[in-house]
């Protein structure tokens, strides 16, 4: 990267390891950081998003809709998420190359030929010729997807709880009003819920954060992986020849998740005093006492 | 008669700790190897689960009582020790775990003249089982210290009405209400340790001749067959039933803790997760 770096064996000492950390495969490392947080913000929202869904479903008066719902959010329970981790993506991928393949190959020969499955080249999702990035956004794709119905199954399950503590006095005022069904929810279940949901939704942010080195397991090029790929001792044929540095790439990741749990809770505790603002709840009556 | 899948259990049932068939199923897989294979692997979920539940149930109760204490020397590294444990993935933790253990001594360690065979550390049966340990204690310590919190003031003040204090009055009063009411918690908890144990042979902990844990066994069916639908539901049926007989073993618990007070113990519900 720097000029100076240019000639990595005659360097020593603090220049060395200048040049060291800010070496080609360092900065995809950092690089990798920032896939970890991309992960994060595409997931979350996803997640809320599936959490909702779940919860409205749960609560339908259709009662398909309902089960589906109910269905979905006890899905979770006493199965180990990473079995999930596991199977969505390898499922979810031979679903798409199946889909593909019968539209676009030849539909006489089929999929699964013995304890083989096979596509032809033109339903190959991406491509074969496709380049390196292309497979690494895709993994990442399948992988937020994943984490996306996990967690919106334990999200769904916190609004569910939310949706059922807000006061029934409240729900049925609105009715008396003459409020819709869907205004209801609009203007008096979905704004006074989030307080009741936030301790629940607060703890999955945590757990959702400390599930993203499982990226690694699903063959994204992650944090985890360069911390094995550079930590790993480098003989002399190397630039940077060192001895098994893992341990302080480890240590190093396990700083960045402390400063994240520590910057999460910070966040965490500034919305919970948001949102408590005008609530019937004991936080929300303490805020108005201190007020008047 | 003769039992379905006989001669799978022969060659697989005890595979998981090195008994039976060396070779695992190549080709031909069929179902009966699966079911029986992956509920071998098993052996080793449980067996992390309850060693790892037992040994962190009494250090938890420790650091909980620590992190109450009044003493900055003992409140401070307990707090400190639960914030590292519950602000870092366990996945990262089992990395870290084997890359230090590794860099220990292969000869072992003299201990006040006792050699530690440290080379033992880095197999998954101790490295793994510490890692789990030390993690299940610090998330149970917090549980427990939130319980130690809202032990009710009126029952300490009886205490020492009563005349009790120190010792006596931890074992009789403090300590069974802070089990009472950290119970349902301590269950989630269980539960979230037990289901984490397939964590260990996915991280770096290396497993010994193939001897895997469930999930191990799952994968390698998956990636042999490229098939997840058959091996994944497998391994989640397993877990489904331990994980209700775990909840059924504590929930028996639960109502023993509360046997005073009627009505008292509810039925624990399993919220996944959500209390960690």
């Amino acid at each position: 990267m720097f000029a100076a770096c240019a000639d990595p064996a005659s360097l020593e000492g603090l220049v060395w390891m200048m040049c060291y950390l800010t070496s080609g495969k360092h900065l995809m490392f950092y690089m990798s950081f920032g896939t970890v947080l991309l992960v994060l913000a595409a997931t979350a929202p996803l997640a809320l998003g599936f959490g909702y869904g779940a919860a409205m479903a749960a609560r339908s008066s259709a009662a398909p809709l309902r089960w589906f719902g109910h269905g979905y959010i006890s899905m979770v329970r006493g199965v180990p998420d990473i079995i999930f981790f596991l199977f969505v993506p390898i499922a979810l991928d031979q679903g798409i190359e199946y889909l593909l393949s019968r539209a676009v190959c030849d539909p006489s020969v089929p999929v699964r030929q013995g304890s083989d499955f096979i596509v032809c080249a033109a339903a190959k999702v991406p491509a074969v010729t496709a380049a390196p990035w292309v497979h690494n956004a895709y993994a990442i794709f399948l992988a937020v997807i994943a984490f996306a119905i996990v967690f919106g199954a334990f999200a769904g399950n916190v609004l569910y709880g939310a949706m059922k503590a807000v006061p029934r006095a409240q729900l049925e005022t609105a009715e008396a009003y003459g409020m819709s069904r869907a205004q209801i929810n609009r203007r008096v279940l979905v704004p006074q819920m989030w307080t009741y949901a936030l301790p629940g939704l607060s703890n999955l942010w945590m757990l959702l954060i400390k599930a993203t080195p499982l990226l690694f397991i699903l063959g994204v090029q992650d944090i985890v992986y360069w911390a094995r790929e550079l930590g790993g001792s480098k003989s002399h044929h190397y630039d940077y020849p060192h001895p098994d540095w893992r341990l302080y790439y480890f240590t190093g990741l396990l700083v960045f998740y402390l400063l994240m749990t520590m910057l999460s809770e910070r966040v965490l505790d500034r919305l919970r005093a948001r949102l408590s603002r005008g609530q019937a709840t004991l936080a929300g009556e303490q805020m108005r006492k201190a007020l008047a | 008669m003769r039992l379905p899948c006989a001669d799978a259990i022969n060659a697989y049932a005890l595979r998981a700790i090195g008994q039976g068939e060396r070779l695992l199923p190549r080709t031909g897989i069929e179902l009966c190897d699966q079911v029986v294979l992956i509920g071998s692997g098993l052996i080793w979920n449980v067996y992390f689960a309850a060693i790892a539940l037992s040994v962190g149930f009494v250090l938890a109760t420790g650091l909980a009582l620590a992190k109450a204490s009044d003493a900055a020397l003992l409140r401070r590294p307990a707090a400190g020790f639960i914030f590292l444990f519950r602000g870092t993935p366990l996945f990262i933790q089992f990395f870290f775990a084997y890359e230090a253990l590794v860099l220990l001594p292969r000869a072992g360690v003299e201990v006040f003249g006792i050699t530690v065979q440290t080379g033992l550390m880095t197999k998954a049966w101790a490295g793994a089982l510490l890692v789990l340990t030390l993690n299940t204690a610090a998330y149970s310590a917090e549980i427990f210290y939130g319980a130690l919190r809202s032990v009710p003031k009126g029952d300490l003040e009886a205490a020492d009405a009563y005349g009790m204090t120190g010792w006596s009055r931890f074992r009789r009063i403090t300590w069974p209400t802070m089990l009472r009411l950290g119970w349902p918690g301590y269950t989630n908890e269980a539960v979230f340790l037990f289901h984490s144990t397939t964590l260990v042979y996915l991280s770096s902990f290396p497993a010994f001749a193939q001897q895997g844990d469930a999930l191990y066994y799952a994968k390698y069916f998956a990636e042999r067959t490229f098939n997840p639908f058959v091996a994944y539901p497998i391994a989640a049926a397993y877990f489904i039933a331990a994980t209700l007989l775990l909840i059924f073993a504590f929930g028996r618990i639960n109502r023993r803790l509360n046997r005073h007070l009627p009505g008292a113990a509810q039925r624990i519900r399993y919220r996944p997760q959500l209390i960690r």
